[in-house]
């Protein structure tokens, strides 16, 4: 009972470094851009895909591939805003969501209509690679990937503290009018705001390649995880973003452990609904619903 | 009077054409008619309250699972079994609504609140034995037997979807005549200052939610017999949440024929490009995510908004 534990904390805690990079995309975007962006699940699913033809063509390992999809997603990202976000700014609030949620559904089916709905899986050297910590199993890629996602995150978040595009980014997201009178480019900011946090989630996407499947929906489930996240951690919160990614990795994790079936997915769900009743605004502070 | 004529002329169409249509169009206007129910149902609460709900599969799999169910293990005819879903459903939209809305959960955050919850249904039928879990329930078809909600041809089915569709739009027509109308409408347009004017908006966007899910739960009832199975993604999937949404979005949410205009425009899309592209499984909704780009983008008020400002715009060249 102890082992499971144990075991079931370390798969978590890896987890959870995942999470935390994709809900720091999801965040930094909705920071800037005020948007819920429901299309950031389909972004990771094709950065996923990116990753698995630039393996099965070309022989590329997935966390090299980063140098690749990590800027064509970023241009990805600044072209969906500047083309289907930025001209509808003045829309109401839920016209924007459900802008996105055509994106996504658009991607999606676009996937699934180039490759259908076959999992796919990358098969690198390393996949199946693990140690033994005290008896808890550590499986290498997985290691890898919480390390490289956490290590981004933080990369980007001396990026946002320390140079002039960061801190035009942060000064927008704190305060857009006062931004727009000081001179910054505020729609070219919000365009690159949205094409970090696509380049975000799809770096996270090829650190998971390597162990998990590929298909057309297999971003709707980290879509989900990352409000969660997100909502979690605090709307617009960055490194709220980071944590709450470890806080929902765990709870999935134990709840895989200790509950039968797939109500792994209730305890996350059931976090979720109670963060955003009691907490809107998130355990460590954020723009809330409220 | 010139549009109760036409009103009438449209429904005396529907109503006279269904037998002379060939079995596919006549699946194809089932689908129609289902949208713009579910589209009709979403409308009253997110159109006209501008609650945007991303989880109207919960009261629709209610619906369709609690009269499979009551049908199965009881024999309870799903006509009755129907109504019961529908108060499980309303009761299970006064609990998530109110918690939502007691404590101040608006605009996205109501969004994903409500796909949450719909979310958590469906992870439950997946785990839960006793109702099918993700193998589902089949109903049985025992050919012909109209008092158990069992047609052997399409075409009671087409009736009985039709007056469904058109009870809905005349529950529309006299929500937004009423005094509950009018206060959704101001909450919709601004919540504080409707409050501040005295509207209760606690208790209208309650009632809306109620009439919402219990309607919605009843198009779920329709689905199990119509199709004659059920499975937990296929009822409490994001998809129907979308395809009820999609249809009011398109026609034009907070308009009363919006949501069945728009699945006359959506419907018969999707049936031609799945019949078109057979084999391509995904190409429908991969155009439906473009169509939501270009009519958010281009008719932000839908069709029927569209239409409106059109007639005004000409009514004023005149």
């Amino acid at each position: 009972m102890t082992w499971l534990f144990f075991q079931a904390v370390v798969s978590g805690l890896l987890l959870g470094g995942v999470y935390g990079l994709v809900a720091s995309g999801l965040s930094l975007i909705f920071g800037v851009l005020r948007i819920i962006n429901f299309a950031h699940g389909a972004i990771m699913m094709l950065g996923m895909y990116a990753s698995y033809w630039l393996f099965v063509l070309v022989g590329l390992d997935p966390y090299l591939s980063i140098l690749v999809t990590g800027p064509l997603f970023f241009a990805l990202g600044m072209l969906i805003q500047r083309i289907v976000i930025e001209p509808n700014r003045a829309a109401a609030e839920h016209n924007q969501l459900l802008l996105t949620l055509g994106v996504a559904l658009f991607f999606e089916n676009l996937a699934l209509v180039l490759w259908q709905g076959d999992f796919r899986t990358v098969r690198v050297w390393y996949s199946g690679a693990s140690f033994l910590v005290a008896d808890v199993l550590v499986e290498v890629p997985r290691l890898v990937a919480a390390g490289g996602a956490v290590l981004i995150a933080l990369a980007l978040w001396g990026f946002l503290r320390l140079t002039d595009a960061g801190k035009a980014i942060r000064a927008l997201s704190e305060e857009p009018e006062g931004a727009s009178l000081v001179g910054i480019d505020v729609a070219r900011i919000r365009g690159v705001a949205f094409g970090i946090g696509s380049a975000c989630v799809a770096v996270a996407g090829a650190l998971v390649t390597p162990f998990f499947y590929v298909a057309p929906d297999v971003g709707e489930s980290f879509n989900i995880m990352a409000f969660v996240v997100v909502v979690l951690g605090g709307m617009g919160n960055f490194l709220g973003a980071l944590v709450g990614g470890f806080i929902v990795g765990l709870a999935e994790s134990l709840g895989a452990a200790f509950l039968p079936g797939s109500l792994k997915q209730l305890v996350v769900f059931g976090l979720f609904v109670i963060v955003l009743l009691l907490r809107p605004e998130g355990l460590f502070g954020g723009r809330g619903g409220r | 009077m010139a549009g109760r004529i036409g009103l009438f002329l449209v429904v005396a169409l529907l109503a006279a054409l269904p037998p002379f249509l060939p079995k596919y169009a006549l699946e194809v206007l089932i689908s129609v008619l289902f949208f713009g129910y579910l589209g009709a149902c979403w409308n009253i609460l997110g159109g006209y309250g501008g609650q945007f709900s991303f989880g109207h599969a919960a009261f629709f799999g209610i619906g369709a699972y609690t009269s499979t169910l009551l049908f199965l293990h009881l024999g309870l005819s799903p006509w009755l079994g129907m109504l019961v879903g529908g108060a499980l459903a309303a009761a299970f939209g006064l609990f998530a609504g109110y918690l939502s809305f007691r404590y101040g959960l608006r605009g996205p955050y109501f969004s994903l609140v409500t796909l949450a919850f719909a979310e958590m249904l469906r992870v439950i039928a997946v785990n839960w034995k006793a109702v099918g879990s993700s193998l589902g329930l089949v109903v049985p078809n025992r050919g012909s037997a109209p008092a158990l909600f069992l047609f052997a041809e399409k075409l009671p089915y087409c009736y009985v979807i039709l007056a469904m569709a058109l009870a809905a739009l005349a529950i529309t027509r006299i929500i937004e005549r009423s005094r509950m109308g009018y206060a959704l409408a101001a909450i919709r347009e601004n919540e504080d200052a409707a409050e501040a004017a005295g509207v209760d908006a606690l208790s209208t966007k309650l009632s809306a939610m109620a009439i919402s899910s219990f309607l919605t739960a009843l198009g779920g009832t329709f689905y199990a017999q119509y199709f004659a199975y059920i499975d937990p993604s296929l009822t409490f999937g994001p998809a129907i949440s979308i395809g009820g949404l999609l249809p009011a979005i398109v026609g034009g949410a907070g308009t009363v024929a919006g949501p069945l205009l728009g699945s006359f425009v959506l419907t018969p899309i999707s049936e031609l490009t799945r019949a078109v592209l057979r084999g391509r499984a995904g190409a429908d909704v991969m155009l439906y995510g473009l169509i939501l780009i270009l009519v958010i983008s281009f008719l932000p008020n839908g069709l029927v908004g569209w239409f409106r400002s059109r007639r005004a715009a000409t009514g004023r060249t005149a």
